[in-house]
Formats: C-alpha cells, structure tokens, sequence
C-alpha cells in the first residue's frame, strides 16, 4: 500500500462538509509567527470583510460552498519560506507573504480562482514556480504520515481533529481492546522509540503492563534538547491533540490512570497549545472520569521543564517531575518497573506516541509496508544548515542522505544562500550524541542500525548540513561545550572529561597542540563512554570521535601546519596586506583597534604581527580586500 | 521614613509568594512548578524568597537553592528590563550566531559573567536552542523572535529601543513636570 492510500484510511466522514468550502490557512508555527503570519491572518479577516466575502473562521456543521474559511495551522514544516499560506482546495501554497500581499491573494485568487505567480515557490536548482505541495520538491518527495495533519488542522480546535477521525483509535483502544491486544499490535507493527534509543515500543509497553501495582503513569517526553531539532515542537503545535490520543491509548495499553506531557520551556507556543488540547479534550469528557463510558478515569497533568538538557533523559525526567535536581540514575530497575514515586511509568517520545493511533487505525502490517525491515514507519527529521530549503522532512526509514539533503533540501548553499553544487562537506545526524556522516555516506539508507555501524545514531532526529566553509574541529567543540555544559555532574568521567575534551579541542584550535593530542582525545573519549551512566555522557564524545575518524586531516592541519582550512580558527589567521592590491587609503590604520597596521598614505601598509590580535577588522574595512589571510 | 516602603515592598511580596505556595498546595513535589511562577512573578529567583520557599515547604533551603541553580531557566540575579537572548543551537552557530553576540556584547558592554548592563536596561544571553531552526541565526529580544539576524540588524534593533526609551523617558519626565508646573501656577 502506498503512503497515499495510508494517509486515505485517516480521514471519516464528516469531512466532506469541510470540503465544500475553500479554506486558506495560514501557518502559525514558531518560524512564521516570527515573520509575522498572525499580521497575515489579521489582513485577511480584514482584506476579506471590504471584498464582502463571506469569511467563517470556526468550523461548523453546514456552510455555504461560496463561504471562506480562514484559519490558522501548526508549523507546516517549510520554515525557512514563511510565512506560508494555503488555498484548499485549490492545492496552491504561497510563500514568503506579507500582508501587503493580502489583497491581491483575496482578489486573484479568493475571487478569480487565480494563481499569484510572485508569490510562488521556485525551486532554486531548476528555477521554476511550484503551484503547491505535488509539483515542490520539497514536499512531493516527502512522506509526511505524522505530519500530514500539522499542515492543514487547526491545533486549536479539537472538534476539526474529532472530525477527521480524531480520537477514533483511543476510543477503539478503551472500548473494542484488551491491554494484552494494543501491547501486541504495537509490538507486532514494530514501532521503535523515536526519542533516540530506538526501544521497541511494544516491549516497553508489556514490561509496564504486566506489573502488579494500583498505580501506574505513562509521561510523554516533550523534552526535546538537542540543539538543531525540532520536530517534536512541530507536532506538539500542529496537532498537540494526536499526542494526547497517543498518550490515552499508551495509558489503557498499560492500565494507568495518570499521564503527564512534560514540554521544553523554551517552546512557549507548544505549552500553549498541548495546555489548551488538554483542556478541550477535558471539556469534551473525552479525557477525565468515565473515559468512554468504560467507567474508567485517566487525567492528564501539562509540565514545563526549566532548561536542562539531561532532562531528557528518563529517570532525569521522572526525578525532575518529582521536584528535584534532573540527575539521572542506574537502571535497572527500569522505569516500566519502578518510575514515577516508585510505581511503574513508561515514558514515549511525542513523535513515538503520534505514530499510535495511526497503528491502531490501519494495522500493524501496513505501518510495516514503509520503512525498513528492522525499522518500520517514517521518521522525521529537522533538515538545516547550509541547505537551500530548510524545515522539517518526514520520510521513511531507509531513505539515503543524498535523497533528503540533496533533492528535498534542494542542494548545499554557500554562506549567501546561493547553491553551492560542489558545497557538501558534512552532515551531522543525532544532534551532540550523534556523529558526521560524509560524501561517502550518501547513500547510505539512514535506519538505527546502519548509522549505529558508521558511529553515528539518529537521534532525535536533528540534520545539519554542513558546506566546505565549516570547520569541522570547531563543530566538534561547539558540541562538547554543549555536553560539558548539560552535564549533570553526577558521574566525575563525564563531568571532568567533558571538561578536559574541551581544553583538548581549544589546544587544537590556538595553536598549542602537539603529537600526543589526538591520542588522548581518543582514548579519553572512549573512557568517557565507558564510565558514564546516562545517555548523555555515553554518547558526549561522540562528534569528536567521529570528526575524529572522518576528518583527521583537518586536525592534524590545525596541528601540525598551524592552519584551518576553513578559516575559521582565528588563533592560526594571519591576517596579510595584499602588496599589490594596497592602495594606501588608511582605512585599515583608522580600523585597527590595535595600532598594528602602519604605512605612508598611497603607499601600501603593514601588519605588525606581533601587535595584531586577529581580529578582521582591517578586513572589514578594507574596500577592495588587500588584506588577505583573514 | 525612607524604610517604611521597601517593608510594605517585602510584606507584599511575601503574599505572593503565599498566594503562589497555595496555588500548588505546599508540595516539595511541585517545587519546580513554584520556582517557576515566582520567576514569573519577579524576573528572578531573590534569595531571601528561596529561604522563605525552603521554609513554608519545610525542606533544607540547600533543596531549593539545589534546584535553582541545576536548571538553566532558574536567574538568582535580576534581569534587565529588555532581554536579548541569541540561540545557541547548532544551525544558528553553523549560520553565524556567534558574530551577532559578539557584537552586541562590544556594544553594550557585557560579557558571558556580566550579562547585564550597569543601568539595568539590557540583559545579553545565550538560550539553548529554540527549534525555530530555518530561521537560524535566531535572536529572541522580549519575547519577540527575529530570523536571519546580522551583527548589522541586531545592533539596529537596540538602537530602536535606545531610541524608544529615550522618547519615553522624554514623555515621562514631561507629563511628570507638567502637574508641577500647574502647581507652581497655583
């Protein structure tokens, strides 16, 4: 079965009414939010109202087919382009709209039943103009299950989720299913944490279940760290009420009665919305006492973590909830069996507790038909970096890189934003856990088990696309200074030698190593891996490791030539006047905060290398770029 | 005199504090939770509200303060009225954030230990990353996210406050002058 018949099997009925009317929807994810999507959606309720188009922003039962509706959306994935708007039916997507550009869209396209040419997408390799998702290859050649919805429902109205199906799987799962049925079905479609570890998540399920206690939890990790993902933010503001029928179905499966959505407070739009999902969802006495008449009760508390990494992890999570210091702790026992104030708990990722109701809905084996024999179902993915397109891509598993970053992300950039065909040097995968994966891993089909083999991981699923300008030492040290920062303290290997992994790295970068460094990278890398407790530490020296072993060239150039080839180490910068280019205009003297640069006027200047502190400020003032090396 | 307001300043506080401790029932369990409103409340967290916390909890104040300081999103020290934070992930570091921090640190004279400028009008921080990734580099000013930012913009943009400040503090000391001079007629 294909993906589109998959996506089919969602939708109930009901949705014909909806159809009926054309509806222009207007992204409201973090990314267009920024670049003003709510002045957008304000000039249209405005632009609309002159034009006396009739304009309905709720849903309702009957609605007149000449009536617009206009609502918000979560984020739709195309950050980079926002903010964007859609017509449905007409399947145009616009991109990059100003609300100086409402008019015409209600005019041309509201009215006329015309297309805004200027307001296209254009894909930047071919130049030309995509009408909407089929012809943009940034969506076409994506496999969007779980995010299918983020793009056109309303993350605010819980009756347009009901009405597309929505709540159907958890009803289904509390009425028709016995606990022993969901932990098979899950089991049986393969379904594994996308959280990083890649757990099955059925056998987390059935270890919960089959404890003997009167109290159990189930919490959804909305505690998504790694710098450069964002995929759970996405879900969690584009359709926060999936989650909540993850979660519901996770709490039958294994006979608890309290669930809690622990969110990063650093998404203050997600807290919003999955706060308001839960609240609308109590309204409609879908969650609360009697779940579904079966007498049954089920709460759900919304959390907000304040800004530890280490969080993330489960029993760092489970000791935060209970108020104290997010400090993790040996396992076993295993949360399923002692979690949450001792009782059984199972913690899910929100991508992992997205991906069930859909189970629940079409059936182990057609989840299976996409994806990987070991790893089933599509995974998402934070695409950014130097790539043209930058968002957020669903593809499933066994998809090669070449595919997602050069034909969805549309080709490596320079540091302008223009294609750079011959550009790619890295990406990194799995955030400051994961590791770099190079040209000759471009066609490698990205599962848990093949980046485990070239020391990488999925991760939560962050890729940075990196172009040949990127210093890959620097990169390496951006993610130890990560790690060292996050680290609890608790386990001395990881807080000390994440501590002198850095100062190893800042020696490579000034200049001050020697033979023996790379060595002791090495070796304290894995001694870090080795006596650490938690994910965090385990995985801490992974970029370096793995820079380590793709880009060893590089270090050594740092090393031994005393030279980056990136230019971006500006301890082994030196920064020259161009002889020739020189005119002798003083700028550069004026700039020098220093006074290293001397000269006659007209005659070509000079750094004096040992007052110059490297700081490219000549370089900025120069303007005809004679002084080079910097 | 001049003590009798910072007492009526102190006593007010400590109702909050006690509405707040209310609000999530006197519970060790919901500490994070408090920290959080009272944050809310205040801009940050001051010491003598931590040892009143530990109290009315009924832990060792070496619990609460063991927490503030664990997590990121915990300030002991008072913010500036206007916070720029610039994202710290790692598309907005391979997009050039750390140029944008440089800059604006020179310009208002902080740095990674004083991230606050003398006179309390701008606080400069780093922030874990804030997953608006396609607009990297992302600089957050009040609340308000900007994408793409340059050294150039993000100067800008604290010139524009400077600039609406100071045309507040003109309007401030005007309206302020004028019932004096209405006095002064009188």
């Amino acid at each position: 079965m294909s993906s589109a018949e998959l996506v089919q099997v969602g939708p109930a009925s009901g949705s014909a009414t909806l159809n009926q009317l054309r509806r222009v929807v207007i992204c409201a994810g973090t990314g267009c939010m920024a670049n003003g999507a709510m002045k957008v959606f304000e000039q249209f309720k405005q632009a609309t109202a002159e034009t006396g188009l009739q304009v309905i922003l709720e849903l309702r039962e009957e609605a007149a087919s000449d009536e617009v509706r206009l609502s918000k959306s979560g984020c739709q994935g195309f950050c980079q382009m926002g903010p964007l708007v859609s017509v449905i039916p007409d399947g145009i997507l616009y991109t990059k709209v100003r609300s100086e550009d409402v008019a015409e869209i209600v005019v041309k396209t509201l009215t006329e039943g015309q297309v805004v040419e200027r307001l296209l997408y254009k894909d930047p390799s071919t130049r030309k103009s995509c009408r909407g998702l089929e012809d943009n290859p940034f969506y076409s050649r994506q496999n969007r299950l779980v995010l299918h919805e983020c793009g056109f429902l309303d993350p605010e109205d819980i009756r347009e989720y009901m009405k597309h199906g929505g709540y159907e799987a958890a009803r289904k799962a509390f009425v028709e299913m016995a606990p022993e049925e969901i932990c098979k079905l899950i089991t049986e479609s393969g379904l594994r944490g996308r959280g990083g570890g890649g757990f099955p998540t059925g056998r987390k399920w059935d270890a919960a279940r089959v404890q003997n206690s009167t109290k159990k939890y189930v919490i959804c990790n909305g505690d998504e760290g790694d710098p450069g993902a964002f995929m759970n933010r996405s879900v969690m503001e584009g359709n926060p009420h999936s989650v909540i029928e993850g979660l519901m179905i996770a709490a039958r499966a294994i006979g608890a009665s309290e669930t809690l959505i622990y969110v990063r407070a650093e998404y203050p739009l997600a807290v919003e919305r999955v706060r308001r999902a839960v609240a609308d969802a109590e309204r409609e006495g879908i969650l609360g006492k009697n779940v579904f008449g079966t007498g049954l009760s089920l709460k759900c508390e919304v959390m907000e973590g304040a800004g530890a990494f280490v969080c993330g992890e489960e029993t760092a999570m489970i000791a935060s909830i209970e108020g104290q210091r997010g400090m993790p702790r040996p396992k076993p026992p295993f949360p399923a069996q002692s979690g949450l104030w001792g009782k059984p708990t199972i913690i899910n990722n929100v991508e992992t507790l997205a991906h069930v109701s859909r189970i629940l809905k079409v059936g182990a084996e057609v989840f299976k038909s996409i994806g990987t024999k070991d790893s089933p179902g599509t995974k998402t993915f934070a695409l950014t970096g130097h790539v043209a397109n930058t968002g957020l891509v669903e593809v499933p598993f066994g998809t090669t890189l070449r595919e997602i970053v050069l034909n969805i992300g549309g080709g490596i950039t320079d540091d302008a934003g223009k294609i750079w065909k011959t550009g790619f040097k890295a990406v990194q995968i799995g955030g400051p856990s994961g590791g770099c994966l190079t040209e000759e891993h471009l066609d490698l089909p990205l599962a848990y088990e093949s980046l485990r083999s070239v020391g990488a991981m999925v991760g939560s699923g962050g890729l940075v696309a990196m172009n040949q300008g990127t210093c890959m030492v620097s990169i390496a040290r951006f993610f130890m200074e990560f790690t060292q920062r996050e680290s609890c303290g608790k386990c001395v290997l990881c807080r000390e030698g994440t501590k002198q992994l850095l100062a190893l790295l800042d020696d490579v970068i000034e200049g001050r190593a020697d033979v023996g460094t790379l060595n002791l990278l090495e070796k304290l890398g894995h001694a870090v891996q080795v006596g650490s407790l938690c994910g965090l530490g385990k995985t801490a020296p992974n970029p370096v490791l793995s820079t380590l072993r793709y880009f060893r060239k590089e270090y050594e150039e740092h090393i031994f030539e005393k030279r980056c080839r990136a230019g971006r180490c500006r301890a082994l910068l030196s920064p020259e006047i161009n002889e020739v280019k020189c005119k002798g205009c003083g700028l550069c003297i004026k700039a020098c905060p220093t006074s290293a640069i001397t000269g006659e006027k007209k005659k070509p200047h000079h750094i004096d290398a040992e007052l110059c502190i490297k700081c490219g400020a000549c370089a900025t003032a120069c303007k005809i770029h004679a002084v080079e090396g910097i | 005199m001049a003590a009798l307001p910072v007492v009526v300043d102190d006593a007010e506080r400590f109702e909050n504090v006690c509405r707040i401790l209310s609000r999530f029932g006197r519970r060790p369990s919901g500490l994070i939770p408090i920290l959080q409103a009272i944050q809310h409340e205040y801009q940050y967290l001051p010491e003598e509200v931590l040892t009143f916390v530990a109290t009315s909890l009924d832990v060792p104040p070496a619990r609460v303060f063991g927490v503030a300081t664990f997590y990121a999103h915990f300030a002991l020290e008072p913010k500036g009225k206007h916070v720029i934070r610039i994202c710290d992930g790692t598309a907005c570091h391979v997009k050039q954030s750390l140029p944008v921090l440089n800059a604006l640190r020179e310009k208002l004279g902080t740095s990674e230990k004083n991230k606050t400028t003398p006179d309390m009008m701008f606080t400069v921080e780093t922030v874990a990353c804030l997953g608006a990734c396609g607009l990297a580099p992302v600089v957050v000013i009040d609340e308000q996210v900007y994408g793409q930012v340059t050294p150039e913009r993000a100067l800008g943009l604290v010139d524009d406050i400077k600039a609406a400040e100071m045309l507040m503090a003109r309007a401030g000391a005007t309206t302020a002058a004028e019932p004096a001079l209405e006095e002064s007629h009188e």
